[in-house]
């Protein structure tokens, strides 16, 4: 602690701590423009509105950044330093436009000159810059720019975007993007950070303002809740006016420290999008199913008509019943949704195993994580990441192998690259290169499909080079003798002709992840979605193991999970072989347990997977399905054999906020809530669990998924009667050990816990397994594997790769984000992505329209030129329906994960006339 | 008059060969390694004992400063940064050492690092001294071949490398700060101390920031000893000094005098006197742009050192002596370097930022006279609000030529605001009153 005196009274303060922070604290305001009192920004000092004066030393100091020592005398309120401070507040009211006519009159800006008494100027304006309004989300309007640098800080320092700089100099310095370009132009990603933290109006949502630059637009009210799209689980504060959605801004969760990206600021507005189900819908009779049928989502009624609650759920209903009652309990099956809440998916496979009698019901994990997962299941008897993502800003080392949390994680990639600022070091392996693999020390661009070549090379290197930790090994883990000989066939030198690194590169990552004080591990789908996905995982935690890279600060095992409750959905279990909390539907104890729990029959049969319910569906053995929150026509591979198989289903009822691709052969649709209607709890990559809250009403008859669920379940025989979601999470609780000491009061106090918890006033535990596996012998099972290429290599036919994955504006098959304006304005048509070398080498040019083709069907899509595509690859995101790339996409399957292998498949491409141009 | 013996620059005026031959000649590299045997604290009580004082301006004790560099380093290195951006307009003494005498400043480098534990030294010089550049960057790689610097630099057992950095044209990264920011290869902007360079400077690193003149003379002062050196000038204002006298003279000139010299002797002495003769003077900037001028009547009796000058409200700053007759318009001389100020400053902190563009444009309307009575106490409170409360003393510097200007000729400024409303004029006079180069703009 460091006595010393604040306006004539003794105070201390803690160590690091500002005179700024020391005013706060006792109440006194100082007033602040550069600075943001926020996480991660830095204080500046610049804009000298917070100076105060110090006994003994000739010019004032700012109090944001100033460090009391002892008996230093302090003044906040001597005339010298409230005279300066008002001087600078009037110099920069001078050039601002006047309040009346300001962009944001409620500004922190406006609000401090309130404050201080100064909104007028005695000197005349200066020159000021127009306004930018080149982007859709955000507007630039400088004239009311003070050169403050949060912007700055914003960009480079906290989001790590490195678009905004403080250009020029004196008083013509200014904010400006790339080169000077417009922001619409530049290459600002849009997470909208620095319109968070411009304290002026300079930088403003554009949705708050009129044509003329002037806001307009002020919330009635405000609702703190989650971001409904990735597993990062930001938490977002939602500004309300009339019950639509005015603007958001981040709050400072756990996992998102008040950062958001450009779903979770702009993409908002889906659900008040006109395409919005409002009342329950029934096929028309005689309107035949047919798997290329379209149907416009504006205009449902050529396929659907209207139906009360009543008729709809008795025909949902009835049509289960009446399939179970003819042909056996076996031919239903349900995909529950990892968008809807933990409550919302533990009644969905509830509903499937009690009402259906089976235990066929799935969701998306099956397309993205179900390999990690049964991997970590036979390893460490854990689904879940071992260390939050946050965890690599205690690394020295960060390992991104098969991920792109830039686009499809940002704000954890903020913490990523943060910890690179700091000086960690990063390894970012993946054939396609991605934007921080400018910050990497190792870029490795390895040949698609070789991941367990690649990482047995760095297994090899480290036993070889005796790199691994003897002592964790022999303490936590078994198994590694099998691999010491196993890994003895997968030399660098032979390995780097299979994955197309240099075996010198490889042992010097191996070296680096080894040999780091910490090092953390990341991967995405690159690694899970093949058919040798499993393998690929197993290879990854081998080298935690091996290594001891977990279980310690800034170590661990992350798989970066993409929706934002994929992690709760699979713990509540929506998987067909697992109770809630993975606890095996075969283990006669568990079956018994959760009999005796829901006091019913069960199955006691592991169910059929996402895949392979379609597979039934075409062998005729499954006949009914309840599709919740799914889109199975957009996201399954082979789109053509999983369509035709929806428009095969007897009875097909559809839960969902539009008219999906899985709902044209719908036999009843359900209008559904969206994320920013319901109450519940969703669980993030973290293992974090957090709770939404309902922003806005759901628009016309639509009804809460779980009411829903229940008034089904009813119709099924289940005398179900849940008040709400608290109760729901109550049961689900008592069912799932990992929630221990989580309750509902909880998480309405605290917003965010993390599982697992050791008591109802202890804080969840970050890291885990610090000592010990959960398994039966308490350690780990360390897996080798063998090299397989994956399912369909090109050929002389097919002679290009193509692989499929996201972009930073979409989200997944596009229900959504095509339906938010700002989102699908920055990205508004399919495009397929091919390196410029494969270009030049064809005759293409970017912009121009191609086929692209496998053995499973044809898209046309237009080309954009990429670099960080490999040539001979076509990489497609699979969010447009009208180019779906998974009508292209392979659905061999991994053997232990069941999950199809959309990184990979054989194409070739065709060019077409170009109808608006040629170029010779 | 300073003895021809005692001038630390004998080859000031450039007859001589500015290399090693001539600067071996001149005495230069005499005995450098029995100097660094002395030791570290040796050399430091002696530049102490010496009593000089930086030459950059501010008049900071150069022994002391070298003091605060640690004695022990805790793993990170120690750096000289020696300041050549000499960008003070009046200014252009570092120019004649650089170009005419640069192994003065290269052996001062070595001892100066010695002193203070560094084994790399940085010379940031100003870009637009092109040649200049040429002749120390020739001086520095002679100094290499013939073992003065390097490893074991003039067999002293100290290795030392030493290398020149140009700057882009920026009067701000004269400033210590955005000096060390520039060389780090960010833009040019001050920091906020604390931290000092001294614990936090280049790369993080404890540095020391010394201007051209003050380490080009340590080697003299160790040499001929802290006696000698402190015998000349006045107690607390020892040793000679370069003086740069430019404008209404008959003959501008640089010159090597002791501290203390009247400066009506500096400038019949050396410069030929004011044109028109003394009766002649309306003011002098003694010491570079930033310094508030003196009227006529004080610089009949002012002595031209630190202190004398601080007494009278102004300063010794690079000792730049800018001669002004009474041709001159005073309030448009003092307008131009408003304008300079608002070019240069950097742009980071507000008083400084929106005080100089205000300022300059007041100014600029009162080489006219088209202002009120009322706004000189304006811009009198706002020279104030801008002195001290910026983030480096650029503000300072654009604040004094001011407060000079109001302080001894206000009655002119009322005169011209008279006369203007006299005329009858309506405010729509030319919008540029000062005439400035496009470029300038």
């Amino acid at each position: 602690m460091i006595s010393f005196e604040l306006d004539g009274t003794a105070v201390e303060a803690a160590s690091g701590e500002t005179l700024w922070q020391v005013a706060q604290r006792r109440g006194i305001a100082i007033p602040h423009l550069c600075y943001a009192p926020q996480p991660g920004y830095r204080p500046d000092g610049n804009c000298r509105a917070c100076m105060v004066e110090i006994a003994g030393e000739r010019v004032l100091a700012p109090a944001c950044l100033r460090r009391p020592t002892e008996g230093m005398k302090v003044s906040t309120q001597s005339d010298r330093a409230v005279f300066a401070r008002r001087m600078v507040m009037e110099l920069l009211v001078a050039d601002q436009p006047p309040r009346a006519g300001a962009h944001d009159p409620d500004s922190e800006f406006w609000r401090w000159a309130e404050r201080i008494d100064v909104t007028e100027s005695r000197f005349p304006a200066a020159r000021r810059w127009a306004p930018d309004t080149s982007h859709i989300a955000m507007s630039v309007n400088l004239d009311a720019c003070i050169q403050c640098g949060l912007c700055v800080r914003a960009c480079r320092e906290v989001q790590v975007n490195d678009v905004i700089g403080m250009a020029y100099r004196n008083a013509a310095a200014k904010p400006v993007f790339d080169f000077d370009d417009p922001m619409g132009e530049s290459t600002c990603v849009a997470c909208g950070e620095c319109v968070q933290a411009c304290p002026t109006g300079a930088l403003m949502p554009a949705a708050l303002l009129d044509d003329a630059q002037q806001r307009i637009h002020y919330a009635d009210r405000s609702v703190d809740s989650l971001c409904p799209y990735c597993g990062v689980g930001c938490q977002v504060t939602y500004h309300v006016k009339q019950d639509r959605i005015l603007h958001v801004d981040g709050r400072d969760g756990p996992a998102n420290r008040r950062r958001l990206c450009v779903k979770g600021r702009f993409g908002y507005d889906y659900v008040t999008h006109p395409h919005r189900l409002t009342v329950p819908l029934i096929r028309r009779e005689g309107v035949p199913k047919r798997a290329d049928d379209r149907v416009d989502p504006a205009n449902p009624w050529t396929h659907f008509r209207e139906a009360s609650w009543e008729e709809a759920l008795d025909r949902a209903g009835a049509g289960f019943a009446r399939i179970r009652a003819a042909h056996g309990r076996g031919a239903l099956a349900g995909f529950g949704s990892a968008k809807g809440s933990n409550e919302e998916a533990y009644l969905f496979q509830k509903l499937v195993r009690l009402g259906f009698g089976n235990n066929n019901v799935d969701h998306c994990t099956r397309l993205c994580h179900a390999s990690s997962v049964a991997a970590l299941m036979e390893g460490l008897n854990s689904g879940a990441v071992t260390a939050p993502f946050a965890a690599a800003l205690d690394a020295d080392v960060i390992f991104i192998i098969g991920a792109n949390p830039s686009v499809n994680h940002p704000v954890a990639a903020t913490f990523i690259k943060n910890a690179v600022k700091r000086g960690a070091k990063l390894i970012v392996a993946d054939p396609r290169g991605q934007a921080l693999s400018r910050l990497a020390t190792h870029a490795l661009r390895f040949t698609p499909g070789t991941d367990v070549a690649l990482i047995n090379a760095l297994l090899h290197t480290i036993i070889a080079e005796g790199l691994y930790d003897r002592q964790y090994i022999e303490g936590y883990t078994e198994g590694f003798e099998a691999l010491r000989e196993r890994i003895a066939g997968f030399p660098p030198e032979r390995m780097a002709e299979v994955c197309g690194v240099p075996a010198e590169t490889l042992r010097e990552v191996a070296r680096l992840y080894a040999t780091s004080r910490a090092a953390i591990l990341f991967w995405g789908m690159g690694i899970s979605q093949h058919v040798h996905g499993t393998d690929n995982a197993r290879c990854l935690i081998a080298l935690a193991l091996i290594t001891g890279q977990i279980g310690r600060t800034g170590t661990g095992l992350h798989p970066l999970r993409g929706q934002n409750n994929v992690q709760g959905a699979s713990d509540a279990g929506l998987i067909p072989m697992v109770f809630p909390d993975y606890q095996p539907v075969d283990d006669p104890k568990v079956h018994a347990w959760f009999e005796a729990f829901w006091q019913a029959e069960l199955d006691d049969r592991r169910g059929l997977t996402v895949v392979e319910i379609m597979r039934a569906v075409h062998a005729g053995t499954i006949r009914g399905m309840y599709v919740e929150g799914e889109n199975p026509a957009m996201s399954d591979p082979d789109l053509n054999h999983a369509r035709t198989a929806l428009a095969e289903l007897e009875h097909l009822v559809v839960q969902d906020l539009f008219l999906t691709e899985t709902a044209f052969h719908a036999d009843v649709v359900l209008p559904a809530s969206a994320f920013a209607e319901k109450t519940g709890t969703f669980t993030n990559t973290d293992r974090r669990v957090q709770l939404a809250r309902p922003v806005v009403p759901m628009p016309g008859d639509a009804r809460q998924d779980w009411w829903i669920i229940q008034k089904i379940a009813r119709r099924l025989g289940l005398e179900w009667n849940y008040a709400g979601p608290a109760e729901i999470f109550a049961e689900m609780a008592a069912s799932m050990p990992a929630l221990a000491n989580i309750t509902w009061e909880r998480l309405e106090r605290e917003g965010a816990v993390t599982y697992p918890v050791d008591a109802p006033d202890k804080p969840g535990n970050e890291i885990i397994f610090g000592s010990g596996f959960p398994t039966a012998s308490g350690r780990a099972r360390i897996v080798p594997a063998d090299v397989a290429p994956p399912d369909e290599l090109p050929d002389s036919d097919f002679d290009m790769v193509l692989s499929t994955g996201r972009v930073l504006e979409h989200w997944h098959t596009g229900s959504m984000t095509r339906r938010s304006v700002a989102l699908d304005e920055l990205e508004p048509e399919a495009i397929a992505f091919l390196a410029p070398r494969e270009l030049a080498r064809r005759g293409l040019h970017a912009g121009a329209m191609i086929s692209v083709e496998t053995r499973r069907g044809a898209i046309e899509i237009k080309i954009r030129a990429d670099r960080d595509v490999a040539p001979n690859m076509i990489f497609i995101p699979f969010c447009y329906a009208e180019a779906a790339a998974n009508l292209l996409t392979n659905p061999a399957l991994d053997p232990v994960g069941k999950i199809p292998e959309f990184k990979f498949c054989a194409a070739r491409i065709r060019p077409l006339a170009s109808p608006l141009y040629h170029r010779s | 008059m300073l003895d021809d013996r005692d001038r630390i620059f004998t080859n000031l005026y450039g007859q001589y060969d500015w290399g090693l031959k001539g600067a071996l000649a001149r005495g230069d590299w005499d005995g450098t390694a029995g100097i660094i045997a002395r030791g570290r604290e040796a050399i430091i009580e002696e530049m102490k004992a010496s009593g000089l004082r930086g030459r950059g301006g501010a008049g900071f004790p150069t022994g002391m400063k070298w003091s605060f560099m640690p004695k022990v380093s805790d793993g990170r290195p120690a750096y000289l940064v020696v300041n050549a951006d000499e960008s003070e307009p009046g200014t252009c003494k570092d120019r004649d050492i650089l170009r005419h005498d640069p192994h003065k400043l290269i052996e001062g480098c070595l001892l100066a690092s010695f002193a203070m534990g560094a084994h790399v030294s940085y010379i940031y010089i100003r870009g637009e001294f092109y040649n200049e550049a040429c002749n120390l960057q020739a001086a520095i790689d002679q100094a290499y071949e013939a073992g003065l610097i390097g490893p074991n630099a003039a067999g002293s057992g100290w290795d030392f490398e030493l290398y020149l950095h140009r700057g882009a044209g920026a009067y701000i990264c004269g400033e210590e700060t955005a000096l060390l920011e520039s060389l780090e290869g960010k833009k040019g902007m001050p920091r906020l101390k604390p931290p000092f360079p001294a614990a936090v400077g280049l790369y993080g690193c404890p540095s020391t920031v010394n201007n051209v003149e003050s380490i080009a003379v340590a080697p003299t002062i160790l040499r001929r000893g802290a006696a000698w050196f402190s015998a000349l000038g006045r107690p607390k204002n020892t040793g000679t000094k370069l003086f740069c006298i430019s404008g209404h003279v008959n003959k501008p000139c640089n010159v090597e005098e002791e501290l203390g010299i009247p400066l009506r002797e500096l400038i019949d002495t050396y410069a030929g006197g004011v044109r028109g003769g003394w009766d002649n003077l309306l003011a002098v900037i003694p010491g570079g742009s930033s310094v508030p001028l003196l009227p006529k009547s004080i610089c009949d009796t002012v002595l031209m050192d630190f202190d004398s000058l601080r007494d009278v409200k102004s300063g010794l700053g690079t000792a730049a002596v800018i001669v002004m007759d009474k041709s001159t318009d005073v309030i448009s001389a003092i307008a131009r370097l408003a304008h300079f100020y608002k070019h240069e400053s950097c742009g980071q902190c507000t008083p400084c930022r929106e005080g100089t563009g205000w300022m300059m444009r007041v100014m600029n309307r009162m080489v006219q006279g088209r202002a009120e009575s009322a706004e000189i106490d304006l811009l009198e409170q706002v020279t104030r609000q801008i002195e001290g409360h910026t983030i480096c003393a650029l503000g300072d510097a654009a604040a004094w030529p001011i407060q000079g200007l109001i302080r001894h000729f206000r009655p002119v400024i009322e005169e011209r605001i008279a006369a203007y409303v006299a005329s009858g004029a309506t405010g729509r006079l030319a919008p540029t009153p000062v005439n400035l180069p496009r470029a300038a703009e």
